[in-house]
Order: structure tokens, then C-alpha cells, then sequence
């Protein structure tokens, strides 16, 4: 459990912010400059706020109003920073080895031997930070932060430096570290594919302030949030679970709330949890089920809402079953096929627009 | 001509000794001016700033002089250094050190501070997170970083010691087998009728010494270099 109350006063920019999260993995999302790292360093006691507590798993790190500012050193949380800061002048395994050493025996959790294993790290032990590539020094920064058995890892951009394919390597990396070691994690990013594969609750921000904080499946796909989140690509994040594979054509059949969806192969087992982001540009409509056609998923939905944008667009929010779904079409289109919140539709979806990119293990 | 008199050898082995004392001791403090200097902001800083680095501008014997009106047996701190805890520094070799410890001080300030300010405090913050105190910090993060620097403040500092003439003829003399180091040995044979060869080869030798202690300066600093950029040593 983690509650978080701050406010800061900086030259040119003021933080008010405020969440509580009982999750696995939190995330902190907005633009850059949002006050997202301020934040996290208040968390971790790195910042002072003028005003405010903070608590994790019911203990009081800070509390202007009692007088209590725990000094970083004893708050134990972990922290993982965006451009890693390793100890240049000490080996992986000195790095390692620098919390563990500090942590009392009876408060650790977590052992070398599992870190490295769970990380992929024991060929990298006995080298020096200067000579590890950008993932490698990113996964011992993680290691370091663990090992220090902290009550909440905090990870600040961890990503941000990485190119693509390590990006995807160390997420994989970070889901096994959740699913094995139960620690909270308090997950910052502007990147919205790592929310839909990390996180549970997201907690949005702009200019210094909390916006909303919810699930992450419900505040990424509210169009009126768009203007924070920044996803001009708009779209909803659906929960589910495998259902089937197919394995003759590489198709995987997911079960949600509101139906089924058959999307590439999903290197995941049946039942387990899934979450798929549907990108609004994605998805057609159609007033009758259509019979002769390529497209694999065909869900049938409510018009909830429809809001004009400017230019050729339009946003049409339905309900898919219980689920929300939007859908980015021709203001032409709305007007041709007269739709009006209410209106029975057919979603379409084609099955490739759901790529491995939107897929995320919940 | 090379073999050296007892005498010469003497201060050969007083210069060593003098300049081995005066950077110990004058490590310790220098690193802690250097951290003021670098991480601090304070009112009168650029003043002390400026009195740690009057040595470097002050003609030596003037530095000398005020020793000699300070710690001299008479002076306030000499004469309590002797009464409470029986300590004479003037005319003796420690005050040589002593002498030789303040001429070198700005140089081995300058070195270290610079390093320091090359720190990424980054990493403070980092190590903090995990769990160690500022001491801790300090000891295991800061000052392995700054270890370039104080290697070459260090022998600065050290060759600045062993070529230490004005303020210690000034302030304790230049007694044969006390404080007669290499520089008042060879001054001392250019005073003397006939002494031109033994002012040579002291001065060789005093070349000889400073050459060694640059290049192994040089050799210490590229290793630890090495070292605190990462790469495998």
C-alpha cells in the first residue's frame, strides 16, 4: 500500500500531486516536465517537499505534519534510475553486492544467486560498468535496486535510453522480477505501450498535478483524458485471457468481457491473463454484420457517445458487452450511416492490427 | 664524483622524510577544503578561498616569517604548543614539514577540488537510495572517484615539499642533520669556496627526484583513471 501526499514550490514549477495504490505495479504517466520524477525523488526522499506523507505498507516515510523526514538511506526503497548510475569504479558484483551489504539480515528478501538468475546477469558479474551495453547496465541497476530489499522499487524511465529491442527484453525482464518477487513497484513513463504491458493502476499527471488515477485499462482509452495522456492515437485497453492458440495459422483466441478476439499468436498460456490495446484507427463499423470479408473480429456494440474532432475525424465510443471500445471514423461516415449514441453497430477489427506490440501480460 | 658524503645523504633522507610528513599530514585537511570548497556555498567563501590559496602568491620567506611569529618558542601557538603538550616545532625538522605542508597546500587543494567537482552526484544520490549513510557515501562513492586527484595533488604536492627553500631557511634554519633539506644543502655548498661539485650533484639528484615523482604521478593518475571511468583495469 502506498500513499503519496506532496506539494513543492520550485522556481518555475509547483507540485500538488496526490495517489494511493494497493497495486503490484503503479504507474506514473504524463508528459515530460509533468512532475512525475519530482515526484518519485520525494518518495524516495531525494526531494523534500514543503508539505505533505507518504506512506508505504503502512509506514510513515514523511509527514510535514508531524514532523517526520526519514532519511533516504533509511526508507528502503529502491531505486532505479533512468540513465542507471552504476558505480563506474566498481565491478557488477561490487554493484550488486552495495545495498545487500547495507540491508539488515532479518529485512532481506532476495538473495545474489536469485537476482542474477532472474536478470541473466552471472556472465557479467567480475566486469566494470563502462563495458556493459546500455540493457546489460539497465538489468544490474535493477539487481543493485533489489538486492538493497527495498519496501518499493522505483523505476524512473528505466527504459527511456534503450532501443527498441531492449526495451522489449528488459519489460520481459521486469514482469518476471513482479510475477517472482512480490515487491511494489512505482513504474514512471511517458511511453504508453509500457503502461499497457506493466502497469494495473495508473496514476496520470500534467503540470504538477494528479488528474485522474485509476485502472489502466479505463484511463487510457477516455478520449477527454487525451489531452494529458497525449495519445492522439486514441484506443482502449482491453482485459482478457487466452483462450485457445491456433497453432496451423500463428492465431490466438482471447476471451474478454464482451466476447472473443482472435489475434496473432501470443506466446502465453491458456488462461492466462492478457492485455491488448485496440488502437481507434483500428477498428471500422458497420450497421449490418458483414458475411463475405477478410476481417476476423466482428463484436457487436452500443454507440455510446460520438464526439466531432476537428478535421475529418470523429471518435465513437460504444460498449462492447460491459467494455468499453472507441473507434476513430470519418466524420462523413457518422453522418452516411447515421449514427447517434444508442445505435446497435458492428465493431471490425482486424486481427493483424492487433500486433505484438499492443499485447501485455496483465 | 657521484658517490654522495654522509652529509648529502642526510639530506637526501630529510628532504624525503620532510616531504613524507608534510603530505600526510596535510592530506586529510586538504581534502576536507577541497569538499567545503567544491559542495558548499557559505558567506566568505571566496575569502577563504582566496587564504588557502596565498601561499601559491606570497613570496615563501614571508610565509616563513609569519611561522617563525607564530609558532616560534615566543610566539601564541608555540609557546602553547610547548607549555600544554611539550612540542617545539621551531628549528626542527617538523617545522620544515610544517613549512613544506603550507607551500604545498593550494596545489594539492586545486587537484582535489577539481576532481571532486567532476563527481556525479548522481551517484551520491544512488548510493544513498541504497542504504548508506553520507559518511558511508563519502568514503565508499566520493572519495574512490576523487582518487585521480588526490593522487596528483599528492605529488604536487610532494615535489613542491622537496623543493621547499624560502619559508624553511625562514622559519627553522638551516641546521646540518635538522632542517639542512636538499635545496639549503646545495645553497649552502654554492656559499662555500670549492663547493661547486657537491652543488651538483645534490642538484642532480634533486632533478632526478622530481622527474621520478612526475612520471610516477602520471603512471598513478592514468591508472585510476582507468578505474573510476569503469573500463577493466
Amino acid at each position: 500500500m502506498l500513499k503519496v501526499r506532496a506539494t513543492k514550490k520550485l522556481a518555475n514549477f509547483a507540485l500538488d500531486a496526490e495517489f494511493s495504490s494497493d497495486s503490484g505495479i503503479t504507474a506514473l504517466f504524463g508528459r515530460s516536465g509533468s512532475g512525475k520524477t519530482t515526484l518519485v525523488n520525494a518518495i524516495a526522499g531525494l526531494v523534500r517537499p514543503d508539505r505533505g506523507a507518504i506512506e508505504v505498507n503502512g509506514e510513515c516515510l514523511f509527514d510535514s505534519a508531524r514532523g517526520i523526514d526519514v532519511p533516504v538511506e533509511s526508507r528502503r526503497v529502491g531505486y532505479v534510475f533512468q540513465e542507471g548510475r552504476l558505480f563506474p569504479h566498481l565491478t557488477v558484483r561490487g554493484n550488486l553486492n552495495y545495498g545487500y551489504e547495507l540491508a539488515h539480515a532479518n529485512e532481506r528478501y532476495v538473495a545474489l544467486d536469485k537476482v542474477v538468475e532472474l536478470l541473466g546477469l552471472a556472465h557479467l558479474l567480475e566486469r566494470r560498468p563502462a563495458n556493459l551495453s546500455g540493457g546489460e547496465k539497465q538489468r544490474v541497476a535493477i539487481g543493485r535496486a533489489l538486492l538493497a530489499s527495498p519496501r518499493v522499487l522505483l523505476m524512473d524511465e528505466p527504459l527511456a535510453s534503450l532501443d527498441t529491442l531492449r526495451k522489449g527484453e528488459i519489460l520481459q525482464y521486469i514482469e518476471r522480477l513482479h510475477d517472482e518477487i512480490k515487491v511494489p513497484i512505482v513504474y514512471v513513463t511517458h511511453a504508453v505501450e509500457e503502461i499497457v504491458r506493466l502497469a494495473e493502476i495508473v496514476v496520470l499527471m500534467a503540470a504538477g498535478r494528479v488528474i485522474t488515477t485509476g485502472k489502466a485499462s479505463e484511463v487510457m482509452g477516455r478520449p477527454e483524458l487525451r489531452a494529458h495522456t497525449g495519445i492522439f492515437e486514441g484506443g482502449t485497453v482491453i482485459d482478457a485471457k487466452v483462450a485457445a492458440h491456433d497453432l496451423e495459422y500463428d492465431l490466438t483466441t482471447l476471451e474478454f468481457a464482451g466476447g472473443q478476439l482472435r489475434v496473432p499468436g501470443v506466446d502465453a498460456l491458456i488462461g492466462e491473463p492478457i492485455r491488448m490495446r485496440i488502437r481507434a484507427r483500428d477498428v471500422a463499423l458497420a450497421l449490418t454484420r458483414p458475411s463475405d470479408i477478410s476481417v476476423l473480429n466482428i463484436l457487436h456494440a452500443r454507440v455510446i457517445e460520438i464526439s466531432a474532432e476537428q478535421g475529418p475525424s470523429a471518435s465513437v465510443r460504444m460498449d462492447v458487452g460491459s467494455v468499453a471500445l472507441v473507434a476513430r471514423i470519418t466524420r462523413h461516415s457518422v453522418e452516411r450511416l447515421d449514427l447517434r449514441p444508442g445505435r446497435e453497430v458492428y465493431a471490425l477489427i482486424k486481427a493483424i492490427s492487433l500486433d505484438r506490440h499492443s499485447s501485455g501480460f496483465a | 664524483m657521484l658517490a654522495l658524503t654522509p652529509a648529502e645523504w642526510e639530506a637526501l633522507e630529510l628532504s624525503l622524510k620532510v616531504a613524507f610528513w608534510s603530505v600526510l599530514c596535510s592530506l586529510p585537511l586538504a581534502v576536507a577544503v577541497a569538499m567545503l570548497l567544491a559542495r558548499s556555498n557559505f558567506s566568505g567563501k571566496s575569502l577563504f578561498d582566496a587564504v588557502v590559496h596565498l601561499p601559491l602568491v606570497l613570496p615563501p620567506v614571508v610565509v616563513g616569517y609569519f611561522l617563525l611569529l607564530l609558532l616560534g618558542r615566543r610566539g601564541p601557538l608555540g609557546a602553547l604548543l610547548e607549555e600544554y603538550f611539550g612540542i617545539i616545532v621551531a628549528f626542527r625538522w617538523t617545522g620544515a614539514a610544517i613549512a613544506a605542508g603550507i607551500m604545498g597546500f593550494p596545489l594539492m587543494v586545486r587537484a582535489i577540488r577539481l576532481s571532486v567537482e567532476a563527481v556525479d552526484q548522481g551517484l551520491e544520490a544512488a548510493a544513498r537510495t541504497l542504504g548508506a549513510s553520507r559518511w558511508r557515501v563519502f568514503f565508499t562513492v566520493t572519495l574512490p572517484l576523487t582518487l585521480p586527484g588526490i593522487l596528483t595533488g599528492v605529488l604536487l604536492s610532494f615535489a613542491r615539499s622537496l623543493g621547499e627553500f624560502g619559508a624553511t631557511i625562514t622559519f627553522v634554519s638551516n641546521i646540518p642533520g635538522e632542517t639542512r633539506t636538499l635545496p639549503l644543502a646545495i645553497y649552502t655548498q654554492t656559499q662555500v669556496p670549492g663547493g661547486d661539485a657537491a652543488a651538483l650533484r645534490l642538484s642532480v639528484i634533486a632533478i632526478v627526484l622530481s622527474v621520478m615523482a612526475l612520471m610516477l604521478s602520471e603512471w598513478l593518475v592514468q591508472r585510476a583513471q582507468r578505474r573510476a571511468k569503469g573500463q577493466d583495469a
